[in-house]
Parts: C-alpha cells; structure tokens; sequence
C-alpha cells in the first residue's frame, strides 16, 4: 500500500506492506535508525518519536496508519546546522544518559511533555515520563534535564 | 515481532465501517489507536485476515454536554478525555481514570471506545464506565442500539458486539458533584491495575466498579446496597468481592487480590465519602 509521509521535514512516497510497523520503516525503508526498538511490546518507549506533534510508541503503530502524517524523529530535532535542540543539549549538560539506548525515546517524550506542561513540577516529569524505561537507572539526571530544559 | 499479514481498509464514516466489516466477515476486525488489538496481532494472540480502521472517522471524536449526560464519541483518545474541561467539571472519575491508562505515548493513541469494546477486565475505562452507569452507543447494518454497560460485558474480551456492529458513543450520566475516588494499585507506574477500583458516591446513590476482579469488569453491588442500607463504609467494604470472581496471575494469588479489594474499596468509598 502507497503511504506519504512527512519525516523530519522531508516527503516520502513508499510503498509498504500493511504489517510493517512505523518503527520498523523509520529505520529499515528510511535508514533513520536513531529510533531505537527496545521491548517491542509498548513499555520501555525506546521507539518513541512524534507523530504530528505528539509522542507515541512507533512498534505499536502500523506504517500505514502514519499516512499523511507529519513525523520527527530524533535525527530532525538539531538544527540543520547541528546545533543540538534545547532538550538534547539539556541531557547533555545534565549527564541524562549514560549507555544512551533509551535517550532517543526520552528525548523525544520530553519534549512532548514541555509542549503539553510548559513548566512541570518535578513531580510531572516524572509522572509524564512513566512510559520511558532507562535500565541505567539515569531516572534523576534525566528529570535534572527535562526540568533545566523547561528553563528551571 | 511482526504481525501476520493482513489487508487494511480505511473507512471514512461509521456507515463505510460497517460496510467494510460486513463485507469482510468475522475474518475482519476494527482498529482504531490499535493499542490493545497490535500487541495481541504482533504475539500472534489475533490473526485477522482485514482490518479496518476506524481512526480517522472524525466525526466520532468529540466530548458534548447533552444536558443529564455526557456523550464521548467512541474515537475520543485517552488524552481527550483526561483533558477534558466538560468531563472535569460533570465526570471527573472518568478524566481522572483515563489519566491513569497506559502512559502518555499510549494516551494520545488509545482510544475510549476502543478501550471499552476490547472489554478487557483489566482496563481502566470499562470498569470506571461501569461504575459511572454509562450506556452505550451500537451502530450495525440496521441501525443503533443502545446497550446498559451492566448488559455490554459478557466474558473474558467479550461483549455484546455482534460482528457488524460498532460502538460509536460512551454517555455518561453526569455525577452532579458526587464525591468520588479512583484506587489503582499495580507495581510499576503504566502497568494495568492488579485490582482496581472506581467509585462515586452522592446524594443518588453510589458505583462501584472493580478492575481485574474477574473475567469481565465488575459492578460491587453488593457494596452500593449495603450503603443504601445504611452499613458504614468498613462493613460495606467488606462486601467488595461478594460480586466478583478474582483469579491468580503472575502478580496475585486470589488470596491478595481478595484482600486488596476490600482494602481499596474501603479507601476509595472514604475518599468518594469525604
């Protein structure tokens, strides 16, 4: 089945199977492997990118069911000069990684909750993050970043 | 994991969906924020040769005031419902239980009907609807039917659905201030309820619904009557599992699940009471 799609800025025309999940063709059909499958069963959020505007789980989400949609990965959050997105040099400066797998879904999910809670309590960070699992246990430094990013 | 293949369909309007379905047979299923239904098809738990989605039937989102009730179209997304000023003001139970379903990827997914028609015992919104005396909204090829949520669940991801129809609307009474609590006690933040609880209490009366507490959601009656009857909240807890039929699992004896029940209904009945 034909899909368009809009990633990072870009259109893509593809044809795909109909069982093919979103995560699956962000990585595999457009080689933007940044989105990282981790549980594949909807949990950790290592998947999670924004599908117009908001942050979902992409291996719980057909490719077809994208059609049409506007989608940001990890790789389209730095400015085209690579001047990294607020959020991302937010983890950066708050060491909210440490093997990193699980950052791109953080990241990505982060930024989603800024755009719903401009100015989280602690409390909401880490309420609003509940679908983001880091097995470094990094959960503190990660809320540092989240909260330094919403400008605390 | 990869679903089995498939054939997808895409309706625009709830008529074409029941077209699709009827056309496609008990073969097809209905998809919509696809987020009970994908994880059972990528374990290979479901194989439906057609899908349908229902996702883009925009006509079928929508929270509206419709004077002793609210009606919530059946696309209506988790996130909806939880941010809903209507709802906050005339159903908070059910904002309030649908910002505890999933996490938030899966809430701007996820949607209310979707929810209710996978009828799931362990889920947050068929219990809570229960509770609340909801009724829902069918539409088959021969026109709509309402159905009382005490009538809608029949077993284990059973409902009165026949294979044609589709739920298109969720009215809830509204709770005109009654007092109310929404107990959910799992082991990790966005797992399902180990046992649930959802209950109002007012001048009319008083719901009590339980999640996980069997093969369907469940309706303490038991408890509500003996509120009515005048019993204290201890001793109408103590009736919480008189209508259920609770089950061990990974996480629970039926033991625990028992005792947790009257526990979490005794604190939800002094929250609602409060």
């Amino acid at each position: 089945m034909e899909i368009k799609v809009t990633v990072n800025g870009k259109k893509f025309t593809s044809d795909v199977e109909p069982r093919t999940l979103l995560v699956h063709y962000v990585r595999e059909v457009l080689n933007l492997t940044g989105t990282n499958v981790g549980c594949d069963t909807s949990s950790c959020g290592a998947c999670s990118l924004h599908l117009d505007g908001e942050a979902v789980k992409s291996c719980t989400i057909l490719a077809v069911q994208a059609d049409g949609a506007e989608i940001t990965t990890i790789e389209g959050m730095a400015a085209a000069d690579g001047t990294l997105h607020p959020m991302q040099q937010a983890f950066m400066e708050n060491h909210g990684l440490q093997c990193g797998f699980c950052t791109p879904g953080m990241v990505m999910a982060a930024t989603s909750l800024l755009k719903e809670i401009p100015n989280p309590t602690e409390e909401e960070v880490r309420i609003g993050l509940e679908g983001n699992l880091c097995r470094c246990t990094g959960y503190h430094n990660i809320v540092k970043a989240v909260l330094a990013a919403a400008g605390k | 994991m990869i679903p089995a293949a498939f054939e997808y369909v895409r309706a625009s309007s709830a008529a074409e969906a029941i077209s699709l379905i009827g056309q496609h047979g008990s073969d097809a299923k209905f998809i919509a924020g696809g987020h009970s239904l994908l994880p059972m098809m990528k374990l290979r738990l479901a194989q439906p040769a057609v899908l349908v989605d229902i996702s883009r039937i925009s006509d079928l989102s929508y929270i509206k005031d419709a004077g002793d009730h609210i009606a919530i179209g059946a696309m209506t997304r988790h996130m909806d419902v939880e941010k809903s000023s209507v709802l906050a003001q005339h159903a908070p139970l059910l904002a309030h239980a649908a910002s505890h379903v999933g996490d938030p990827q899966v809430r701007h997914r996820g949607t209310i009907g979707g929810s209710i028609a996978h009828a799931d015992p362990a889920s947050d919104l068929p219990a809570t609807t229960l509770a609340l005396g909801a009724t829902y909204v069918v539409r088959g090829p021969s026109g709509t039917r309402e159905i009382a949520a005490s009538d809608f669940y029949k077993s284990f991801l059973e409902s009165d659905l026949a294979e044609d129809e589709m739920l298109t609307e969720i009215r809830v009474p509204k709770m005109n201030g009654a007092g109310w609590s929404f107990q959910k006690f799992n082991r990790r933040a966005q797992d399902w309820a180990i046992v649930g609880v959802a209950a109002w209490r007012g001048a009319n009366g008083s719901g009590v619904g339980l999640v996980n507490m069997g093969q369907t959601p469940i309706l303490a009656s038991s408890v509500s009557s003996a509120l009515a009857g005048g019993a204290s909240i201890a001793d109408a807890a103590a009736l919480a599992v008189a209508d259920a039929q609770p089950s061990a699992d990974n996480n629970a004896t039926v033991e625990y699940r028992t005792h947790l029940a009257k526990v979490l209904v005794r604190r939800a009945l002094e929250q609602a009471s409060a």
